[in-house]
C-alpha cells in the first residue's frame, strides 16, 4: 500500500483532527521548513516541479497558475488567497471529508499557498450547507493564531497572513472561481469575463488565487517532502493521489484517497464493492454532474486526467456516479439539467433559456409526450450550448456533457419513451 | 433620548445592537460597507429567521447602498429567505446521487407527515419544507437537513421520527 498522505489524519470515525494531533504527526512542518528558509519563489519551483494539478473539476496545473501573479512591481495593496469550499457539484462529498477530518492541513496548505503568492489575507469561502466544517475551521484558524501559524510574523519570518471564513448563502456558480470572487465582493455571483485573469485583477481588483480545498491540502506535503516524492505517489501520468469517491448503487458508496491514475474497475470493484445486488451497470458519471457519460468498455481505463480525457469525459471532482440498469437514463440526465437550469445565474441568454427548453423537452420525453423531433432539439442544443465560447462561463457546457453522452449511450431509451409513450422504468421509480 | 432616537432614520431602528455589532464585525475586514451584503443578511436572518422588507431597507440604510441592488443580492442565493419560515427549515436533497436513491419518495413522505408542499409552513410554524441542491454526503443518499442537522440512509419509515425526535441526527 502505497503512502496517503490526505487522509492519514482521518479516522474511521471521522471525528477532527485538532492541533495538538495534527503537530503530534508532524503537522506544520511544511510551514516550518518554508519559514526557516525557502523563499516564495523556491515554494513555487517546488510546486511547478510537482506536477500537482487543480482538484477542483478543471484540471489545471497549480504551480503555473500560481505563477501568473505579479511577484514584482505590484502597486500597493492587498493580495488574496481563496480557497473555494463550496462543494456543489452534484454527487461530490471528497472535499467535506478533508474539511471535516482534518482542518489544519487546509490551513497550513493555504499559508504555503499565500506566502508563495505574496497574500496578506486568505479566505475560505464555504458552502452554506457544511455548518460543521465552517465552524472547525474557525476554531482552527483561532488555534493556529494563538501558535503564531497565522497572523503578524508568522514564525519569525516577518510574513503576515490574516485569514477569514466566509459562509455562503448558498449557489452552485459560486464553484466558478470568477462568480466567487463577485460572491465575496458581497455581490451576486455573475461570472466575470476573462481576461483579466484574477491573478491579475481578482477580488475587489487585487491579484487573487482561487485554489480547491483538495489542491490546497496537497501543499504542505509537497512542500516538506518535495515534487518527486510527490510524484512518486501516481500510477500513471499524472503526480500525487487523488480523492475518489462513488455514489449511486453500489454495495459500499464512499471516498477513498488512492494512487492518481487508479483504474476504475478497482474503485467501482474493490472499493464500492461491485453493484448492489439485482443492479448492474449501464455507465458512471466520472467525475460529477458536468462530466460525460462512460460506460462498461472504459472500467479498465486510468481514473487520471488524460486517460478519462481521451476516453471523451474529465475526471472532474473524481467522484462518480453510477448509472444502473434500473435507473432510467432519461430521469438521470433530466435530474441534472433541472439542477443546471436552476443554478444558472440568468446573465446569458444561451444558459439563462437553454437550459430550462432542455429541461421541458426532457420533461416532456420522460413523461411520454415526446416527439422524434425532439431528439433533434436536444442536439442542436448540445452543439450550440455545449460549445465553448457561446456562454459567459463554463457551466452551460458542463450542463450539457452528461446530456451529449446519454443521447450518445442510451439512446434508445429515449426512443423506447418515445415510441411506448411512456416511462419503460416507471415501475422501478 | 427620545428626541434623539427620532433623530435616526426610522429604518436604523429595525436591526438589534447584536445584530449591528455581528455586521460591525465584518465590516471591519472590508474594504467599504457594501462588501458585506451577504454576510450580514445572514446575520439578519439568523437573528429573525428571514429577511422581511422593513429589515431589508434598514440594512441597505447601514451598508449604504440602494434597497433594490440588496433586494437583487437576496433572491439571487437559494437560502436567503425574503418570506417567513418555520423554527426548523427541512432540505431535502434532489440531485442525482439522492433522486436515484428515492428522494422522490422521502420528500411525499414528507409531505404527508407534515400536510405541507415544498415551499409550505405547517400552521404551528414549527417547518418549512424546501427542496435543495446536493448537499455533498452522497455516499450516504438520501439525504436531508432539520434545521441544523444532517440526517443519512433515509428512509420513508424514518421521517416521522427524524422530524419528532430528530433521531440520527448528526451536525451539518
Amino acid at each position: 500500500m502505497s503512502e496517503l498522505p490526505l487522509t492519514r489524519n482521518v479516522r474511521a470515525d471521522r471525528s477532527p483532527t485538532d492541533l495538538a494531533a495534527y503537530e503530534a504527526n508532524g503537522g506544520y512542518g511544511g510551514l516550518r521548513r518554508a519559514m526557516a528558509g525557502l523563499a516564495p519563489g523556491d515554494c513555487l519551483d517546488i510546486v511547478k516541479d510537482s506536477g500537482l494539478r487543480g482538484r477542483g473539476g478543471a484540471g489545471f496545473p497549480t504551480g503555473m497558475k500560481w505563477s501568473f501573479v505579479p511577484m514584482e512591481n505590484v502597486s500597493p495593496g492587498h493580495k488574496y488567497l481563496i480557497c473555494n469550499a463550496d462543494e456543489m457539484e452534484p454527487g461530490t462529498f471528497k472535499d467535506r471529508l478533508l474539511l471535516e477530518c482534518d482542518p489544519h492541513q487546509l490551513i497550513e496548505g493555504m499559508i504555503l499557498a499565500a506566502y508563495t503568492i505574496g497574500a496578506d489575507v486568505a479566505y475560505i469561502f464555504i458552502r452554506a450547507e457544511y455548518l460543521k466544517a465552517a465552524q472547525l475551521l474557525r476554531e482552527a484558524i483561532a488555534e493556529a493564531k494563538a501558535k503564531n501559524y497565522l497572523g503578524r510574523d508568522i514564525l519569525g519570518s516577518g510574513y503576515h497572513l490574516e485569514m477569514h471564513v466566509h459562509a455562503s448563502a448558498g449557489r452552485y456558480i459560486c464553484g466558478e472561481e470568477t462568480a466567487l470572487i463577485s460572491s465575496l465582493e458581497g455581490k451576486r455571483a455573475n461570472p466575470r469575463a476573462k481576461p483579466p485573469f484574477p491573478q491579475v485583477s481578482g477580488l475587489w481588483g487585487r491579484p487573487t488565487i482561487v485554489n480547491n480545498v483538495e489542491t490546497l491540502c496537497n501543499i504542505p506535503h509537497i512542500i516538506e517532502r518535495g515534487p518527486e516524492w510527490f510524484q512518486g505517489l501516481g500510477l500513471g501520468g499524472d503526480a500525487g493521489t487523488k480523492l475518489y469517491g462513488v455514489s449511486g448503487r453500489v454495495k459500499n458508496p464512499g471516498c477513498w484517497e488512492l494512487p492518481i491514475g487508479t483504474p476504475v474497475r478497482e474503485i467501482l470493484e474493490d472499493r464500492a464493492g461491485g453493484m448492489e445486488d439485482g443492479y448492474q451497470l449501464r455507465g458512471f458519471l466520472p467525475g460529477g454532474g458536468s462530466t460525460d457519460f462512460l460506460v462498461d468498455e472504459h472500467l479498465d481505463l486510468a481514473m487520471d486526467y488524460e486517460t478519462i480525457g481521451k476516453a471523451g469525459s474529465r475526471m472532474g471532482t473524481g467522484t462518480m456516479i453510477i448509472l444502473d440498469d434500473r435507473t432510467c437514463p432519461v430521469g438521470f440526465v433530466k435530474n441534472l439539467i433541472e439542477f443546471f437550469a436552476q443554478e444558472s445565474c440568468g446573465f446569458c441568454t444561451p444558459c439563462r433559456d437553454g437550459l430550462p427548453w432542455n429541461a421541458q423537452v426532457l420533461d416532456d420525453i420522460e413523461q411520454g409526450r415526446g416527439q422524434l423531433e425532439d431528439m433533434d432539439t436536444l442536439e442542436q442544443h448540445v452543439s450550440y450550448i455545449g460549445a465553448i465560447g457561446n456562454t459567459h462561463c463554463a457551466l452551460a457546457p458542463g450542463a450539457m456533457e452528461p446530456l451529449q453522452s446519454a443521447l450518445k449511450y442510451f439512446r434508445d431509451d429515449f426512443l423506447r419513451h418515445i415510441e411506448e409513450r411512456t416511462c419503460p422504468y416507471r415501475e422501478v421509480h | 433620548m427620545s428626541e434623539q432616537l427620532h433623530s435616526l432614520p426610522a429604518e436604523t431602528l429595525t436591526l438589534s445592537d447584536a445584530e449591528l455589532a455581528e455586521i460591525d464585525a465584518e465590516i471591519a475586514h472590508a474594504p467599504y460597507r457594501a462588501a458585506v451584503a451577504i454576510d450580514a443578511l445572514k446575520i439578519v436572518q439568523a437573528h429573525r429567521r428571514w429577511v422581511s422588507d422593513d429589515c431589508l431597507e434598514a440594512l441597505a440604510a447601514y451598508l449604504e447602498m440602494p434597497p433594490a441592488e440588496l433586494e437583487g443580492i437576496a433572491t439571487f442565493y437559494n437560502l436567503i429567505f425574503r418570506q417567513p419560515v418555520g423554527e426548523k427549515v427541512i432540505l431535502v436533497c434532489n440531485s442525482v446521487s439522492c433522486w436515484i436513491k428515492g428522494c422522490e419518495g422521502i420528500r411525499a413522505a414528507v409531505t404527508e407527515h407534515l400536510g405541507i408542499e415544498p415551499g409550505q409552513t405547517t400552521s404551528d410554524g414549527r417547518f418549512t419544507l424546501l427542496p435543495i441542491t446536493c448537499l455533498g454526503a452522497c455516499d450516504r443518499a438520501p439525504v436531508m437537513m432539520v434545521g441544523d442537522n444532517k440526517f443519512e440512509d433515509v428512509t420513508v419509515e424514518r421521517i416521522p421520527a427524524i422530524l419528532e425526535q430528530d433521531e440520527g441526527a448528526t451536525p451539518g
